[in-house]
């Protein structure tokens, strides 16, 4: 069963190089980012998530929302599996993609095969996997015969459509997203929208991060709201 | 601890993974280049010719053997020397990946082992021209040439996390790690023979580099390997494996938060 269990998760970054006792009062009442404390052995530290909990389960689909440097992305991050609590605990149970850089791994001089192949490998599949996969993706994106170009001769329309390509072809329990993904043209987007749609419908659990209420109301069934790390709503 | 060795172990298992992020980092470096990874074979090679006969001369050396001496001996220190100082940024150079996907981290030091010894391999062709020229006196060892370079990349693990990690965490090591490595090029036989020590053998018995240039050295030059140079590289797997495992299951869940 697919459930993502967080019990008083805290995550704050040491901040090396700044003497915590200059920075520690003039900065504790800024409007935006984590909250600058200094944790016990005087370092300054940003606490980006602040002892929040919560219980997501097969079928929620979570909104998190909040302003630049609330700890949306942090809090992806760790659900990813990026960040391991620095307290508290965080327990996600299932297969996660992450698609919060869904460039991640590909380069400008490989042909789009070998950058499907590359982030293919870098999910986590296996070889045979990802050559049943060059297929589809290539189809998908519509690249015809530049997809055996170095991606480097692509426009940036057409990168994005390949990296989308390949992140939406992998089928995982839970997703995570920072924005809602959009990419190509009019008629592509369209596409595009159907294919994360029914990649979201089959996943278990979706958490995504976005500052569009509208997104947000049309997609998820929950929201939490954050702000300074801590969670200040949750339906 | 037990977090530590699951990430070794899933690390080891992500073969796939790491030697795939190995090729691609040489195949980006010589894309469009017609001889790829082989001008590193040819600039070394460029580099023993123009030495050989030179430093030859002035240790009064015969040219046939001092000539596979020499490129053995770069060889095997442009190994040893580019790990350890890739290992600098080992996780610092992956913080994209890091921060995005979780994967062991032990797989990025994997990938800086592999990458140099693809390279190695090629730089190898040197050592095998050499030998058309200049038969060495024993054939070449090849059970004892695999145990070395497997003893060497079993080392290269810990070193690596261990360098990795310090350099994640204190940015000034990379730098310090750059200038040991260069002195030890100096102090360790890689272009002198160790006969030119006469009695002054510490020098060379207390070198941690010493005894892994003999056992990586040793089977293609054909020369005997000393006992101590066994019992040197076996005592720092263990010691060296010990201390890494201490520090990488107190520190590794902290690397993503430094880089």
């Amino acid at each position: 069963m697919s459930s993502i269990t967080a019990d008083k998760l805290l995550i704050e970054f040491p901040v090396y190089g700044s003497s915590s006792r200059s920075f520690k009062n003039s900065l504790l009442s800024a409007a935006t980012g984590g909250r600058l404390a200094a944790d016990a052995r005087d370092r300054i530290v940003v606490r980006s998530i602040d002892n929040i909990s919560f219980q997501w389960n097969a079928g929620d689909r979570v909104g998190l929302v909040g302003h630049n440097g609330s700890g949306k992305t942090t809090l992806l991050r760790a659900l990813a599996g990026a960040y391991e609590p620095v307290s508290g605990s965080l327990v996600v149970n299932g297969s996660v993609v992450s698609m919060l850089s869904i460039t991640l791994g590909m380069e400008g001089e490989a042909t789009g095969i070998e950058n499907i192949y590359m982030r293919g490998i870098l999910m986590g599949l296996s070889k045979k996997e990802v050559i049943s996969l060059i297929d589809e993706v290539t189809d998908f994106s519509e690249l015809g015969s530049y997809i055996n170009m170095p991606m480097r001769t692509y426009s940036t329309g057409m990168m994005m459509r390949l990296a989308f390509g390949i992140s939406t072809s992998i089928k995982a329990d839970i997703i995570l997203m920072d924005e809602w993904l959009s990419v190509g043209d009019a008629d592509f987007s369209k596409k595009a929208e159907k294919r994360l749609q029914s990649m979201i419908g089959s996943a278990k659990i979706f958490v995504m991060a976005s500052h569009n209420s509208g997104m947000i109301e049309a997609i998820c069934n929950r929201v939490m709201h954050l702000e300074h790390g801590k969670v200040i709503s949750q339906k | 601890m037990d977090s530590a060795i699951k990430d070794l172990i899933q690390g080891l298992l992500s073969f796939r993974i790491w030697s795939m992020l190995a090729w691609q980092e040489i195949r980006q470096r010589y894309r469009r280049s017609t001889l790829g990874p082989l001008w590193l074979t040819l600039s070394t090679g460029i580099m023993i010719l123009a030495m050989g006969p030179l430093y030859g001369g002035l240790f009064g050396q015969t040219l046939d053997s001092y000539f596979l001496y020499l490129a053995t001996g770069i060889v095997s220190w442009q190994l040893i020397s580019t790990t350890i100082q890739d290992s600098c940024l080992a996780f610092i150079g992956s913080e994209g990946f890091i921060k995005q996907l979780k994967l062991p981290l032990s797989l990025y030091v994997l990938r800086i082992i592999w990458k140099n010894l693809i390279i190695y391999l090629h730089t190898l062709v040197i050592v095998v021209i050499i030998y058309i020229f200049f038969p060495p006196p024993i054939p070449f060892q090849m059970l004892f040439f695999v145990f070395g370079i497997f003893l060497f990349s079993v080392n290269a693990i810990w070193v690596g996390i261990v360098v990795g990690l310090l350099c994640a965490r204190f940015r000034d090591i990379t730098p310090i790690v750059t200038s040991i490595v260069g002195v030890m090029f100096f102090i360790t036989p890689i272009m002198w023979p160790v006969k030119m020590l006469g009695g002054r053998l510490l020098i060379t018995e207390l070198n941690p580099f010493y005894h892994f240039m003999e056992i990586i050295r040793g089977p293609i030059i054909g020369d005997q390997i000393q006992p101590i140079s066994w019992i040197m590289v076996i005592l720092i797997t263990l010691f060296g494996y010990l201390f890494m495992l201490l520090l990488y299951s107190r520190f590794r869940a902290r690397i993503a938060y430094w880089i």
